[in-house]
């Protein structure tokens, strides 16, 4: 019945990291609506994470005892990937609507392999 | 702690292969994710449509195609929990091998 | 009373302040507050020591005073009634630790962590596991203290927030992980031995403490091959300290240094050390480091430069290059190659290196003395001077401006004539 689409965000760091407490808790306050108002029109959630900031990233390259780990993160591109809501809903029309919503500078959105 | 494990991959190379392998490595993330389960580690995972089927917000403007414009793009990701990183790390490794992949592991926000 | 508290808690300091980190930072899995409260426990050590007397056993009482300390942290911010369960912490009234094991193996791992950036990982192994102080580290790698302090502060937040954890590797992890303390350690050597940048081109006390902190993880890991290996590695190289540089600061190649001014006895340590280590592999293949103190070694046992058994090296050079695929060590197999079979031989091995190394000043330094070799002045003199615009020290600059200047101008149309039976070499 439901499609399953992936809301990817993306944003830049350093604006992350310059906030304030305030403004923190403020842009917390918009996910806590974001969660409340998906509920509110029985959006059914199917995961969903916050990433710690992109200096915590290791990268694994290769495969079993052979492989390499470095520091990361995997691109060096100014918006970093920090989170991402997985929704069920009927179109990708609706799932563009509800990315609309998010209090983030880039959302992309991906629909997942169904098995 | 929970941790994202993001697969980066080349799709365009991905998509070139023969369709037994493809198949091939559909199961084997199949059999990862059932271990994972099974050692009670596992949270989620997702596979992603390929990027060109992506669309994209920037600032309320909306466009198709995924957001960056690079070889590599994200193509799946699991959600496991792990006391630490090198748990996670270790189960990066037995991510299955395709095309250019290159797995990023980060910790996720409780 | 003042003196003799102060000469106390500098020595305690010295010999016990990285074995005490290493053993709060496992204890309370914050090296931040770790050496916060370590700090503060020498701080205060300095006045109740003056007051009171030196304890009979100053590590103790520091490992208490910092325990006391950290948790008193932890209690204001009113973590702990979460994590006491998970916490070992001593009675306040109870007897103090007499024993105090040794740590800095876990902090060594720890720091050495590959999710950890190299530059990182090398700043916190000299910060946490030798001791180094901020300033001491950010002057080895010719940074501001600033910029060496906000690199150290955010590996120790890495450390934290990517979940590196602090223990040993297990037995399947610790080929990988043991080869990364090798290379910091190594990286730390090297820097000393041939410092890539500034007036001075060899750093003793940088190389010094390389070598320390190689005993201390051959100390740790007696069965391991690797470590050993390193460790002849660099008191071989080490060994040639006084002799690399000339009265006027100049370098010395390998072949014409004074041998006299060696220490033998670091090179019969290096040579009873690579023994020990060749020993220890079993059935497995050399390692990079084993065959790299065969070289050193084969380059120390000569008792003339041109005694040395170049045949011998070459060969092991061949085994490193397979073994590491590792374009340097391909330039290095070219000179010992050109050393045992002839300049042209040795020119064959150089090609295709300009791609994977392309700021390597060594590479048409080494290029330009074979083409001289071989008559081909222009060429030799083009890289020569490649070589000036990338080579980072004084010493070295001073070096190549010599060479080129030795060249005989070159004879129009007379490119490629063979000097026979010279033998040049490019060793240092």
């Amino acid at each position: 019945m439901g499609m399953e689409f992936l809301l990817l965000i993306h944003g830049a760091e350093e604006a992350w990291e310059r906030a304030t407490d305030e403004q923190r808790r403020q842009t917390y306050a918009e996910y806590e609506e974001f969660g409340a108002a998906l509920a509110r029109a029985g959006v059914k959630v199917t995961g969903g994470a916050e990433l710690a900031a992109s200096g915590s990233a290791a990268i694994v390259r290769g495969r079993g005892p052979g492989a390499v780990v470095t520091d990361g993160p995997f691109t060096e591109a100014r918006e970093q990937f920090g989170g991402f809501y997985a929704i069920d809903v009927d179109s990708r029309a609706e799932a563009v609507e509800w990315a609309k919503r998010l209090p983030a500078e880039i959302v992309e959105v991906r629909g997942t392999v169904q098995p | 702690m929970r941790f994202v494990i993001l697969l980066y991959g080349d799709e365009v190379a991905e998509a070139a292969l023969p369709k037994e392998q493809l198949q091939e490595i559909v199961r084997q993330h199949g059999a990862l994710g059932t271990k994972l389960a099974a050692d009670g580690k596992m949270i989620n995972g997702e596979g992603l449509l390929p990027s060109e089927t992506a669309t994209t917000l920037r600032d309320g403007v909306v466009s198709d195609g995924p957001y960056a414009e690079s070889r590599e793009q994200l193509g799946g990701l699991y959600i496991v929990d792990c006391v630490d990183l090198d748990e996670a790390l270790d189960i990066a490794r037995q991510v299955p091998p395709s095309p250019g992949l290159v797995v990023e592991v980060r910790p996720a926000m409780s | 009373m003042g003196r003799a508290a102060a000469a106390a808690v500098e020595r305690a300091h010295r010999d016990h302040w990285a074995r005490l980190l290493a053993l709060l930072t496992g204890q309370f899995r914050s090296l931040e507050l770790a050496e916060e409260s370590l700090a503060e426990a020498y701080a205060s050590a300095l006045a109740t020591w003056a007051e009171r007397g030196v304890p009979d056993l100053p590590a103790a009482w520091l490992l208490t005073a910092a325990r006391n300390r950290a948790t008193d942290v932890l209690r204001r911010e009113a973590v702990l009634a979460r994590k006491l369960p998970l916490l070992v912490v001593p009675d306040a009234g109870g007897e103090p630790p007499t024993d105090i094991p040794d740590e800095r193996l876990r902090l060594l791992f720890t720091c050495c962590h590959p999710a950890l950036a190299v530059e990182s990982r090398v700043a916190l192994t000299l910060r946490c596991v030798a001791g180094l102080t901020t300033p001491e580290v950010a002057r080895a790698f010719l940074v501001s203290e600033p910029t060496m302090a906000a690199r150290i502060t955010r590996a120790k937040k890495k450390i934290a927030q990517a979940g590196i954890p602090y223990r040993v590797p297990t037995a399947a992890e610790l080929p990988t992980r043991l080869a990364g303390v090798l290379t910091v350690l190594y990286l730390v050597f090297t820097e000393g031995y041939a410092a890539t940048a500034g007036e001075v081109p060899i750093r003793h006390d940088l190389a010094a403490e390389a070598i320390r902190l190689a005993r201390v993880l051959v100390a740790l890991l007696p069965g391991e091959p690797e470590p050993a290996a390193l460790l002849a590695l660099m008191l071989l190289q080490h060994s040639r300290r006084d002799a690399r540089l000339d009265a006027g600061g100049r370098l010395v190649l390998l072949p014409d240094q004074d041998r006299e001014r060696w220490y033998a006895g670091e090179i019969a340590e290096g040579a009873a050390l690579v023994r020990r280590a060749a020993g220890l592999r079993g059935g497995a293949p050399p390692g990079p480091y084993l065959l790299q103190a065969a070289i050193a070694g084969e380059h120390a046992v000569a008792a003339r430069a041109a005694d040395t058994d170049w045949a011998a090296i070459a060969r092991l050079y061949a085994e490193l290059d397979a073994v590491t695929g590792s374009p340097v060590v391909r330039l290095n197999r070219a000179v010992a190659v050109a050393e045992h079979a002839g300049p042209a031989a040795g020119l064959d091995l150089l090609a295709g290196l300009d791609a994977a190394l392309p700021r390597y000043h060594l590479l048409p330094a080494v290029r330009a003395d074979l083409l001289r070799q071989l008559g081909r002045v222009a060429e030799a003199a083009a890289d020569y001077r490649r070589a000036l615009d990338l080579a980072g020290t004084d010493a070295e600059r001073a070096f190549l401006t010599a060479r080129l200047a030795e060249l005989p101008p070159p004879e129009p149309g007379d490119q490629r004539r063979v000097v026979p039976g010279e033998r040049g070499v490019d060793r240092r």
